[in-house]
């Protein structure tokens, strides 16, 4: 299963300031009772863009000017808490395809990685200029060049960076593990064998 | 050359190097549960893949089963199908599944321990990130996601990077009304909820030596709610003599091989540490939560935060957002907080141990007007024990309602939920917003006892006073 090689990452941003966004935030547990993961973009941070009615507060991703952004810009820690692959899924399914924030939780990451949403890190400084570009023109495309670790907006140059495992992955196409896992399946039951707790 | 347990354990399951620089790693030990497995075996099937080892994945129902009600179908038809689901995936799989019908049901962090699953030297694996609560064994134990999930059934293993190690030692002596969730969440608020982003945490010192398996377990636990991934104690006697006789662990001669195994894979004298990180046990007071992170937290007779005195601009924001949603008053004491509801059980404090040591104290005291509170025991094991030993009768005798075992309020997916903005005094691991299953409903974390104790006054309190604990 041959995977897209994500070099490189075109669209509008939106940003969600705060720091600590933990993924309970981003879908809350109630939309996890599901069996696959197709309608979770809807959900996408539920509680922070309805009220109890289910109408709409006022939020970035409610805002027309930010519809159908492609980048999502946040703070310290992005994506803390749970394990839950819906929070990266629900981003996905709602057309995020990269996060760049300060840091991020490191399940986060890797569940991110593995769906081929690159998760790149930026100083605080770089995000609060992105972020002043995109609130001065929601317009403004944003470009993220994953293999140099660069982000490019609104005639500016940013270094940014992506953790050397995921940036391999991510611009060689190989995100998805499960290939690479299998052809490791004798050298792991060899590993098995060893081990006699694994014996059955 | 010396070595930590964690690159131990982790030489003796490394399969390869992957392209990515990343490690092929073995996983010894394959938990699930009904809400992060269904969408792994969708892709199982999509992808016409196998399950590779079978007898190495265990399954239950935790997060969403209904503690008030016991025969199927259940009220909420999204919960009852997710279980059949699971129940379905593992005949077809061929998956040990403890199901509510087997009596060792349970939430997945209580019951691998509890039936001698989780083994001192292994790695484990499981769709919940509280899955570090193994790491009290001796056993590098991590969180994933679902995509991760289907990679460890189609293969056992799993690409991960390589954690840093960081030991934290609590050293001397904890004061009475002191308790293992003091420990984690007084932990938590001096490193930070991302202190240990990277980082495997190794806790030692004479407060972890003197622990029982399930205080070691509650700090585990809530590694993550500090960010890192993995947290472990090294196995001991303690160690050695929980595990003797349950069902899973190792029996007759292969008992004595094992146990000599668990000895060798303990941290070495005179290894190497990434950092090391020491507390005082005396330092540590009974500890809440103000805020909407595990992070924000206070000794009980702290007063709630100042924005107009935070040190940054970020602290400032941070503590505006968390007392908007909280509805707290800066500079108030904690104490004296009104509540509406107590829980009392999750993975972080749902064990023998927990209900135990309330039940001690509310013996003979009843629980506030107007609180809601609710004891749900981590297993149908636990349960059962309590039973025996007339610890429910306590609970319900002082006015607490007594469920049947799951994850219940401490994520609220079952109809155990807050409503509006209900605060609660809660002995589970997050108090993030909406967590108890109100968009607006908010969380106090606490040890059991100081739940106990906000249970029988109505409001946040501190345990040492409502139940005369004292230095004896």
């Amino acid at each position: 299963m041959a995977l897209e090689k994500i070099t490189r990452i075109a669209g509008r941003a939106v940003h969600i300031p705060g720091n600590d966004i933990d993924t309970d935030r981003i879908i809350p547990a109630r939309f996890m009772k599901c069996v696959t993961f197709d309608g979770l973009g809807e959900y996408l941070f539920y509680d922070m863009r309805r009220n109890a009615d289910g109408s709409e507060k006022p939020h970035p991703l409610n805002d027309p000017a930010h519809k159908g952004a492609a980048i999502l810009l946040s703070g310290v820690n992005f994506g803390c808490g749970s394990s839950r692959e819906h929070a990266p899924q629900a981003l996905q399914k709602h057309g995020i395809r990269a996060v760049i924030a300060e840091g991020f939780a490191e399940i986060f990451l890797g569940n991110s990685t593995t769906l081929g949403m690159p998760c790149v890190s930026a100083s605080r400084g770089d995000i609060e200029r992105i972020a002043a570009a995109v609130k001065a023109d929601p317009a403004t495309e944003v470009v993220i060049d994953v293999a140099n670790q660069t982000v490019s907006f609104a005639g500016q140059t940013i270094a940014v960076s992506v953790r050397d495992s995921a940036r391999d992955a991510l611009v060689n196409g190989r995100w998805d593990p499960i290939g690479e896992l299998i052809e490791g399946a004798g050298n792991a039951a060899k590993v098995a064998s060893q081990l006699r707790y694994m014996s059955a | 050359m010396p070595k930590t347990l964690f690159e131990k354990v982790w030489e003796a399951h490394a399969v390869r190097t992957l392209a990515s620089g990343q490690t092929q790693l073995l996983i010894g030990t394959h938990l699930i549960h009904e809400v992060t497995s269904p969408q792994a075996f969708g892709m199982m099937r999509d992808l016409g893949l196998k399950v590779a080892m079978a007898h190495r994945t265990f399954a239950t129902v935790d997060h969403i089963v209904p503690t008030d009600q016991v025969s199927e179908p259940y009220a909420d038809p999204l919960a009852d199908a997710m279980i059949k689901e699971l129940r379905r995936s593992c005949r077809e799989f061929g998956i040990t599944f403890f199901d509510r019908s087997t009596g060792k049901q349970g939430i997945v962090h209580i019951v691998g321990p509890e039936q001698g699953i989780t083994q001192p030297g292994t790695t484990i694996a499981c769709g919940d990130s509280h899955t570090s609560t193994h790491g009290a064994f001796g056993a590098i134990a991590f969180g994933i996601g679902t995509t991760q999930i289907r990679d460890v059934l189609a293969t056992q293993t799993m690409a991960l990077g390589k954690l840093k190690v960081r030991r934290i030692e609590v050293n001397g002596r904890l004061s009475p009304g002191v308790y293992a969730k003091d420990v984690i969440l007084h932990i938590i608020c001096t490193l930070g909820v991302n202190g240990g982003t990277g980082y495997a945490y190794e806790y030692a010192g004479d407060v972890f030596d003197r622990f029982s398996m399930e205080e070691r377990m509650t700090v585990c636990n809530m590694s993550i709610e500090g960010g890192a991934r993995v947290g472990y104690v090294n196995p001991d006697e303690t160690t050695f003599a929980y595990l003797k006789g349950r069902p899973y662990s190792p029996k007759g001669a292969e008992w004595d091989a094992a146990v000599a195994r668990w000895r060798a894979v303990a941290s070495d004298t005179g290894c190497a540490y990434d950092d090391v990180v020491r507390i005082d046990a005396a330092d540590i007071a009974p500890t809440v939560t103000w805020g909407i992170n595990p992070g924000q937290g206070l000794p009980i007779t702290g007063t709630v935060p100042d924005p107009a005195r935070a040190k940054t601009p970020d602290e400032k924001a941070s503590i505006e957002e968390a007392l908007a949603y909280m509805k707290l008053r800066p500079g108030a004491p904690i104490k004296g907080t009104r509540i509406d509801v107590a829980f009392l059980g999750s993975c972080t404090n749902g064990r023998l141990s927990d209900f135990q040591e309330v039940a001690r104290f509310i013996k003979g005291r009843r629980v506030a007007p107007g609180v809601k509170a609710i004891a749900v025991p981590g297993s149908q094991a636990v349960g059962l024990l309590c039973a025996e030993l007339g610890i429910d009768k306590v609970f319900r005798d002082a006015g607490f309602e007594w469920r049947s075992a799951g994850c219940s309020m401490c994520l609220a997916m079952n109809p155990d939920k807050l409503v509006g903005d209900q605060l609660c005094a809660s002995s589970s691991n997050r108090n993030f917003k909406g967590r108890q299953g109100s968009p607006t409903g908010r969380t106090i974390l606490m040890s059991p006892i100081m739940v106990a104790a906000a249970a029988v006054t109505g409001s946040v309190a501190d345990a040492r006073e409502v139940f005369g604990v004292s230095a004896n």
